[in-house]
């Protein structure tokens, strides 16, 4: 900003510099632009959907003639319309078809029926009708798989195969039913692809693998049954942007068939943004070239998609409505039949509030995956990017799942379990890997490996050990049978077998089907085994009791029984003067005659379950603080436990009617406090401290001294409640619940006060 | 449903014709078990085709019906098949070739699919 600029009054004002300042200003907003296909839904270049069929064939699809078809509209025509439904759903009206999408009463078989026979840009049209909420709807009815689950990224920036290990363990631990790795150098591949097999093995059964690398490489660990699926397959919306990635839609068959003839699960990978980025969108909406896309994996024979922008999501997020292109992009796979990986695989936003805004609708809705790739590694480690939410957002994600009541495939892991099965992750792969002779690793290493947060706190390590373990397995043609063989004679039989009942899986097939996964008992769960039923409330997927009290524990929840076991870690006896475990007869509190008395009056629990203040201080330090501040201004104290409420006002006002001077302290064990008068109403009082946490004991001994000061008919100094900019409810208000649950416990209609003894507390 | 796990009991086996439940930790002991115990065998695919197309999807049957071809040929032919269909790597004449051979050897699906693309390569400009 020039000097003239500023001085000419061009500089923004305070409110807009603040505004500017914020993460989210950070990202890029493009302008829409349809000729560069910087445009989510619908451009003006799009196609008119339209069919014409002669004699059995396509003659004219979405207004291209046959003799114009390019390879994409060559191969859709002949493989992936169904004919005899095509005329029916393309005189579809594009509202009605959206209509019979999002209504609960039209089944998802009818959809699945009348989408074979829609084109892309039929397909397009459709879907650019949906409003988000009846996105969430349609996903919710049109997902394949009735049970939702979750995928998780699996790498670090070492390609340490210990810490891969420790951390597929860790994700097969937390849910995770497909690991994806991949790495920074090529040449490791087959270490991590064993690493994580190993790791996964540790944790649970029926996790599946993925070693993302090249194509060739990537499909020979699968044949040697070290990886059991592939999804980075890439279609491309224009036939320029897919050659330019060197392949075409039958060499992209093909290579799915050469997949499902090793017994591999596989799916391809699309997304907005990808011919963007190439500049090779020829003007059309990214809705429509990824309908394309979507077209084409169903009729190369795939059996699902990875899409919802993943590289490019960032790219549709730039334009306006770009998060319903991405959504739209999930639903369109799941209307064609096939399995949705949804993307929320990169990271598209600075902003919090932003990429928890790209991902949420899907979570509600529920998808086969919800991620393709969640990080269940730091973003640093994450060797595929960020991803959108990332081991630093596991919690979120299990409070979000708890939050709405929704399955959104993880649980919550207690932490000493973890450390077992990281360390249990991490001997087995150095013994699979010392008795292939592969690496030697340390004592230190495997430590170093089971309490590493990411690979920043490996140390120093020996990457090239990792080069050549990976090398030794390629040349020597480790296969899965040689590290179940590894495993079972270093004496980690139980995990051996559940390698080897995993590999057997590949010889039945039945994870072929669409959606497949496997469940932690090794059963298949797909769209032929579990198909999704959803047909309006009280029907389709909802979580086992046993599940939905997986998803409400997380670790961070408390009862009323655990503040007790807390509080009672700050016990005194010097409080527990009540008639429960008391050391002395009960001392009836009684009015004072000294005009300079202040009596402090604390709450029923007080020295009975109640010891700590939500500040921290302990109540003896509190009432020593008040005290203190009573006898700088000349007064005493007097320490009263009222037993017939738990209110504040009350106990603040019956303090003052006992106090010789009229005033009195209430004190609630949780540490809120108030200064009353005798002849003031119970709700009123002269000063509170109602924000418990943040009081400090320079407040407390100020609200003695206040105290004082009303008793002798002086000026006080009010003192401000301390403020805070946290989320300080969200913080307290479980423990105030459970504190006033523990003092309410302890009132007793008619109870007499009773005077505590205030020796110790100065 | 499966033939893994259907009322009809029939055995899954693999590609080496053992069957399933024979690939135990014993086996392996024993070092019976190789790769081609771990292969899918073609009939298996043949019925999860068949399966695929009862549940609306003849794409994914065609595509397991492939497969179960291409379970005939060993891993360095199908890796060069993929090859040769790559964008700009065969000329027509040698796409028709390898289709004839494929024919010749009784895969015709993967044929067809060769032979297919030799023809769209052609008009668009896709081949060598």
């Amino acid at each position: 900003m020039t000097a003239e600029h500023s001085a000419a009054g061009g500089r923004p004002v305070g409110r807009v510099r603040f505004m500017d300042a914020q993460r989210v200003n950070l990202d890029g907003f493009a302008v829409e632009d349809a000729g560069l296909g910087l445009v989510a839904m619908r451009s003006p270049h799009d196609p008119e959907p339209g069919l014409a069929i002669r004699g059995g064939r396509v003659t004219e699809l979405d207004g291209v003639p046959e003799d114009r078809f390019d390879s994409l509209d060559s191969y859709i025509a002949r493989h992936g319309l169904d004919l005899a439904v095509a005329e029916e759903a393309m005189r579809l009206p594009d509202v009605e078809f959206a209509r019979r999408l999002v209504s609960p009463d039209v089944p998802r078989s009818e959809i699945v029926r009348l989408t074979a026979g829609a084109t892309p840009a039929k397909l397009a049209r459709v879907l650019a009708l949906l409003r988000p909420a009846e996105l969430c709807q349609a996903m919710t009815k049109m997902r394949a798989r009735r049970t939702p689950s979750n995928q998780a990224h699996v790498t670090n920036r070492l390609d340490d195969p210990l810490l891969l290990a420790a951390d597929a363990a860790t994700a097969a631990a937390f849910g995770f039913r497909e690991l994806e790795t991949t790495v920074p150098v090529l040449a490791d591949a087959p270490s991590n692809a064993v690493a994580c097999l190993i790791g996964a093995a540790a944790a649970a059964q029926g996790v599946l693998i993925q070693c993302s690398v090249e194509e060739a490489l990537e499909l020979e660990l699968g044949m040697r049954g070290l990886t059991s699926y592939a999804e980075t397959i890439s279609l491309y919306g224009t036939e320029q942007v897919f050659t330019d990635g060197d392949d075409t839609p039958w060499s992209k068959a093909f290579l799915t068939s050469a997949y499902a003839s090793r017994g591999m699960k596989m799916r391809v990978s699309s997304g907005a943004g990808a011919e963007v980025l190439m500049a090779g969108a020829e003007g059309k909406s990214m809705l429509y070239l990824e309908s394309r896309c979507v077209a084409l994996a169903r009729a190369i024979g795939a059996q699902g998609v990875q899409n919802g922008g993943i590289d490019g999501a960032s790219v549709a997020a730039a334009v306006p409505s770009g998060l319903r292109e991405l959504m739209s992009e999930n639903l369109m796979v799941m209307m064609r039949n096939l399995e949705s990986c949804s993307g929320n695989d990169a990271l598209m936003s600075e902003s919090d509030m932003r990429r928890t805004s790209r991902t949420l609708p899907i979570v509600l809705a529920g998808s086969d995956f919800m991620f393709s790739g969640f990080g269940s590694i730091q973003r640093y480690d994450n060797m595929f990017g960020p991803s959108n939410f990332n081991a630093e957002d596991i919690d979120d994600f299990l409070a979000m799942q708890r939050d709405w009541g929704v399955d959104g495939g993880l649980r919550t892991v207690p932490a000493d379990r973890i450390a077992e099965l990281r360390r249990e992750a991490a001997q087995l792969c150095r013994a699979v890997y010392q008795h292939l002779g592969l690496a030697d690793f340390t004592d230190d290493q495997v430590e170093r490996a089971v309490d590493a947060a990411g690979s920043k706190d490996l140390g120093e390590t020996d990457t090239l050990a990792v080069v050549s373990a990976a090398q030794a397995i390629r040349d020597g043609g480790i296969t899965v049978v040689d590290v179940v063989a590894a495993l079972d004679e270093t004496g980690y039989e139980a995990a051996a077998d559940r390698i080897l009942a995993m590999t057997a899986q590949r010889l039945a097939g039945d994870y072929l089907q669409t959606s497949a996964i496997f469940d932690e008992q090794l059963r298949v769960l797909s769209l032929i085994t579990d198909p999704n039923d959803y047909a309006g409330p009280g029907t389709g997927f909802e979580p086992s009791p046993e599940r939905q009290a997986e998803i409400d524990a997380i670790r961070q929840a408390r009862g009323v029984e655990d503040l007790r076991a807390e509080q009672a870690t700050a016990a005194e006896p010097l409080l527990a003067a009540g008639p429960v475990g008391a050391p002395g007869p009960v001392r009836v509190a009684v009015p004072g005659q000294d005009p300079r008395e202040v009596v402090i009056g604390v709450s029923p629990a007080v020295g009975r379950d109640v010891w700590r203040c939500l500040s921290g201080l302990t109540v003896p330090e509190v009432l020593a603080e008040l005290l203190a501040g009573l006898e700088e201004e000349g007064c005493t104290g007097r320490v009263v436990r009222f037993n017939d409420t738990v209110d504040l006002g009350r106990i603040g006002l019956a303090a003052a009617r006992l106090a010789g001077s009229g005033i009195g302290i209430g004190l609630q064990g949780k540490g809120t406090a108030l200064i009353h008068r005798r002849d003031l109403a119970p709700l009123a009082n002269l000063e509170l401290y109602s924000v418990a946490p943040a009081v400090t004991p320079e407040l407390y001994r100020l609200l003695g001294a206040n105290a004082a000061r009303h008793a002798k008919g002086g000026t006080p100094d009010p003192a401000r409640n301390p403020y805070t900019d946290e989320a300080i409810e969200a913080r307290y208000h479980t423990k105030v619940i459970a504190l006033m649950a523990l003092e309410r416990a302890w009132v007793k209609p008619g109870a007499p006060p009773e005077e505590l003894p205030l020796d110790g507390l100065r | 449903m499966s033939p893994a796990t259907g009322e009809g009991g029939s055995g899954v086996r693999a590609l080496s014709g053992r069957p399933v439940e024979e690939l135990t930790l014993e086996a392996v002991r024993r070092g019976e078990i190789g790769l081609e115990d771990l292969r899918i065998h073609p009939e298996t695919l043949e019925w999860q085709a068949s399966v695929a197309e009862h549940h609306a999807n003849p794409q994914l049957a065609e595509n397991l019906r492939r497969a179960a071809e291409l379970t005939r040929l060993d891993d360095g032919e199908v890796l060069a098949i993929y090859a040769a269909l790559r964008p700009g790597r065969a000329t027509p004449a040698e796409l028709n070739a390898l289709a004839d051979t494929l024919a010749g050897r009784g895969l015709p699906r993967c044929a067809a699919l060769v032979a297919e693309a030799a023809e769209v390569y052609a008009r668009r400009g896709l081949s060598a």
